[in-house]
């Protein structure tokens, strides 16, 4: 057979019709464009609004009402970083609770603190009013530091932010985008269809991960340079390791969107494989929060989870200008990932 | 030359024997058809010919090749209709043969399977939108890409309204003329009479008759009927006390 050529009627080998098979049947699906490149903006913008961190936020405290409550307002009336804020009476338990007050003064002689020392903001109003009301009472210090202010650019909340939004964006897309077409062919008999032809089963299912990643540029680019260009991230990373970092996290997730994919025949079924991979991750892989909130004993696991190490791989290129060398365990976890689901989903792939 | 064979074939499903020691033969160049109800082991028989289903018993030769050591090349010489395939939605006609068509090492180009099917009018519509008759027609244009040499069709008329039928028969007698070989599965007698050169009669997984329409009908029909000319339908009720399709 290797001696005929092969006329293929005009048409590209294979592999690459799969592809651009598949990448058609992507772009002529509106959903799926929205929540490629859409979705991820609107999450920056909103994580933005609710964290503008221009600036640090004032501690905000109430004071309970009693005798000495007027004395207390007056001495925090100037007090640099403290906000008083005014409570109604019976509602001062309440206002604590949800963050609406981070401390609250109960008029006593001296004065009670009454707060959550579990939260940051609430020890920090500690340390702001005990030293303001210490000030007006006449404290003296015995000597005062100098301070130099120093701006780290990219060490805002939403700065670390976005390089995990563009991990999420490129785990959901990667999967739900072969997940779902991969059970939606095998729902329709298409993949028994395709066997009974000559096409080669690796061949499909390294097309439904190739048809995926022409779009990975925008979809990665757009909410980082949304972020650089309308919020003011830094980006220190160069292109090239930017992109390395994409498309090894693209390649990773394509693998095992192919593993879950492998075997579901409802939607219903691929939708809760699905979820149980990707919520722990949404969870615990420092999107949101860092990760190193978790106890030790879960640290092992949560290193090894391939969306932790895209994030981390892509926070350290683009805050920190990191080169491809110092990710390099990343990228490796990643690629064991996406190498390992692509072989075991060939193996154990349903084409009925 | 035979097209394809098959000896004592068995397939299982847990308690259901699917197919139950079935033989065929079916020579080049000829139209053979599997006739028999829904449940008769029809899709699975042509599955197991087709290398799609593994037999749990029983030999088969395809262009005298087997399945086990010539699989490439065999899937470059067949087409396929398989039963209920929806093929991709959002794919132009063109683009879906242009699909198919890369599989093969050799075959007809697009425009000639466009004008082949009748489609030439929709090469830029959406799968999704052809009617019935124009969406089994391009099933069939995705098996007839590769130009092979055999046949295979599962129930390919069903469903169809009568002039999508009638289209589809005379594109398949064209396939016959020019020396292909084709076995399909059918219901329907009127199919099974018309296209076919052979038939074999199926229920509940064995063959229960086999031979060329007419003789069959001479042989077990007419004399049981009055009131119009025996057709396989009477064959079968013959046989089996039971009608081809539950009206």
């Amino acid at each position: 057979m290797t001696n005929e050529s092969i006329d293929r009627g005009g048409a590209w080998p294979p592999l690459i019709e799969l592809a651009i098979a598949r990448l058609r049947e992507f772009m002529r699906e509106p959903e799926a464009l929205f929540w490629a490149f859409v979705f991820p903006i609107l999450m920056s913008v909103a994580l933005a609004l609710a964290f503008p961190g221009g600036g640090s936020k004032p501690a905000i405290v109430g004071i309970e009402a009693g005798p000495r409550s007027a004395a207390i307002r007056d001495a925090l009336a100037h007090a640099p970083g403290v906000t008083v804020r005014d409570i109604r009476a019976g509602n001062e338990a309440r206002a604590l609770r949800e963050g609406e007050v981070h401390l609250l003064i109960v008029p006593t002689d001296p004065p009670t603190y009454r707060f959550d020392a579990a939260r940051d903001e609430s020890r920090v109003a500690r340390l702001l009013v005990d030293d303001a009301l210490k000030r007006a009472a006449g404290r003296s210090d015995p000597w005062s530091a100098r301070e130099e202010p120093v701006q780290i650019a990219g060490s805002r909340y939403v700065d670390w932010l976005i390089p995990g939004i563009v991990g999420l964006n490129i785990m959901g897309s990667s999967m739900w985008g072969i997940g779902f077409s991969i059970v939606q062919s095998r729902m329709r008999k298409l993949l028994k269809r395709l066997i009974a032809s000559p096409m080669r089963k690796r061949e499909y299912l390294l097309a439904q991960i190739g048809g995926r990643l022409v779009f990975l540029a925008p979809e990665a680019g757009v909410p980082l340079l949304f972020g650089a260009f309308v919020l003011g991230m830094p980006i220190h990373g160069s292109l090239v390791s930017m992109s390395v970092v994409c498309l090894v996290g693209a390649l990773a997730f394509g693998g095992i969107g192919l593993l879950l994919a492998s075997r579901a025949r409802t939607f219903e079924a691929i939708s809760g494989l699905m979820n149980l991979t990707m919520v722990p991750m949404w969870v615990g892989s420092g999107v949101f929060f860092s990760s190193s909130n978790f106890p030790q004993a879960m640290q092992p696991v949560i290193q090894a989870l391939p969306l932790t190490a895209l994030i981390n791989a892509l926070r350290n290129v683009v805050l920190e200008g990191a080169t491809l060398a110092a990710v390099a365990r990343e990228l490796a976890v990643l690629a064991a990932w996406g190498i390992g689901g692509f072989v075991v989903a060939l193996r154990i792939f349903r084409w009925r | 030359m035979i097209g394809v064979s098959c000896t004592n074939l068995v397939k299982r499903y847990g308690d259901v024997v699917a197919v139950d020691g079935l033989s065929l033969r079916v020579s080049r160049g000829e139209c053979f058809g599997l006739l028999g109800p829904n449940g008769a082991g029809k899709t699975t028989t042509i599955e197991i010919l087709e290398g799609l289903l593994e037999p749990d018993a029983g030999e088969v030769e395809v262009l005298g090749l087997t399945w086990k050591e010539h699989e490439r090349e065999l899937r470059q010489r067949l087409g396929v209709q398989l039963q209920e395939t929806q093929l991709a939605d959002k794919l132009t006609v063109e683009e879906t043969l242009r699909l198919f068509r890369s599989f093969y090492h050799r075959g007809r180009t697009v425009d000639e399977l466009l004008r082949l099917v009748e489609l030439e009018s929709k090469r830029r519509s959406w799968v999704g939108k052809l009617s019935g008759g124009q969406k089994q027609r391009l099933a069939v244009a995705c098996a007839l890409a590769g130009d092979p040499d055999l046949l295979f069709l599962d129930e390919p008329t069903t469903g169809l309204d009568p002039q999508s039928r009638r289209q589809l028969w005379e594109l398949l007698a064209r396939f016959r003329q020019q020396g292909g070989t084709i076995l399909l599965t059918t219901h329907y007698m009127d199919e099974a009479e018309t296209l076919c050169d052979r038939v074999a009669i199926i229920d509940h997984g064995k063959v229960i008759a086999e031979g060329a329409p007419r003789e069959l009908i001479t042989a077990l029909g007419a004399p049981r009927v009055v009131t119009h000319q025996g057709t396989l339908e009477d064959v079968f009720v013959a046989l089996t006390g039971r009608h081809l399709r539950e009206e």
